[in-house]
């Protein structure tokens, strides 16, 4: 990404190499870093989410293991881990430095509801949560939009464009997809760094419209 | 822990923390930013500690980064740097400070961060 100082080893997109040789220095925070913050990029495995956060993070994709099993209620229960029958998911994250002082955090998670316990965990604190769809597949999604508005986190949905992705009329989607006539939906490529900041600005542009509206007391939060 | 390579993680996750299962305090989040405080390791540290407090050198790292870095899980790291805190060894601090702002200005200050990212 150009706007990126230090980027120089970006992967190319859909590289799964994620992170051999990685250095510590190479990920300190910036000293001023003061307000840390993110967003869920939340969608169906294959819907782009990893591509998305590689076109817009400074870092090189990075991604953790997590273990389905530890999560419940005590996230922190480590019982899971000597569980060799446990089922683990890789969690992707990238990280954009806004100006000097804000860093965001982008976390790519699986929306299942069988991911209800790592969901949880990673959606604590976040601003919002950009939902990746594939209109190819919408029903893919069902489960993703189920879990995201339960967990009350205010939410835009992007619509991946695969190249062979029929265009259907914004109507359509959002009757298939049944959200709320307020609800950004964006059309998205998750290849293209513009495009991927443009679904991301519609669903921080929806937060402020809804703090604003809150502020003037038209709107519960 | 040095130099990670493609493959399995040098340290099993339940081997890293010596079977501790639970961190020593609740606070930590995947993105508190954890720092190293000032002087060398003491003698007997736990080689997944060591390894944590050795990833910190030069400068601040989140947990969830710290996880991928040291290819641990973040349940682990939690408790790593929960007993790393309570040695003095490294501090954290939450994401966003408590002190908090009004939203409104965070959420400008993102949207104009993002749009400057299109020029």
């Amino acid at each position: 990404m150009a706007s990126a100082p230090s980027s120089s080893d970006v992967s190319p997109a859909g590289s799964r190499v994620l992170d051999d040789a990685v250095r510590a220095g190479d990920l300190h925070l910036p000293a001023a870093a003061r307000e840390l913050v993110k967003i869920v990029v939340v969608g169906p495995f294959g819907v782009g989410k990893t591509t998305l956060i590689d076109s817009v993070s400074e870092i090189r994709p990075l991604h953790t293991e997590e273990h389905l099993s530890e999560a419940s209620a005590a996230v922190d229960d480590l019982d899971g881990v000597r569980d060799k029958r446990t089922t683990t998911v890789a969690v992707d994250f990238g990280r954009i430095t806004l100006g000097e002082e804000t860093v965001l955090y982008l976390f790519g998670t699986p929306g299942q509801e069988r991911f209800r316990a790592l969901w949880t965990d990673i959606a604590y604190g976040a601003l919002g949560a950009l939902v990746l769809v594939d209109s190819r597949r919408l029903d893919a999604s069902f489960d993703v939009l189920g879990l995201v508005e339960e967990s009350g986190l205010t939410y835009a949905v992007a619509v991946n464009i695969f190249p062979d992705s029929r265009r259907y009329p914004e109507e359509q989607l959002r009757e298939s997809l049944d959200l709320a006539p307020d609800t950004p939906l964006v059309e998205c490529d998750a290849r293209d760094t513009h495009s991927c900041v443009d679904a991301l600005l519609a669903l921080v542009e929806h937060l402020i419209d809804l703090d604003a509206r809150a502020t003037a007391g038209q709107v519960r939060r | 822990m040095r130099g990670h390579r493609a493959g399995r993680p040098l340290v099993p996750a339940y081997l890293s923390t010596e079977g501790v299962a639970r961190p020593s305090r609740n606070s930590l989040e995947r993105l508190s930013v954890l720092t190293s405080t000032a002087g060398p390791d003491p003698g007997e540290l736990p080689p997944a500690q060591h390894a944590l407090r050795g990833a910190l050198e030069g400068g601040s790292l989140t947990v969830v980064e710290a996880a991928a870095l040291l290819r641990l899980p973040v349940s682990a790291v939690r408790v790593l740097s929960a007993a790393l805190i309570d040695q003095g060894l490294v501090t954290a601090r939450p994401p966003v400070p408590s002190a908090g702002q009004p939203d409104h200005d965070l959420l400008k200050r993102v949207a104009d961060g993002l749009r400057a990212l299109k020029l």
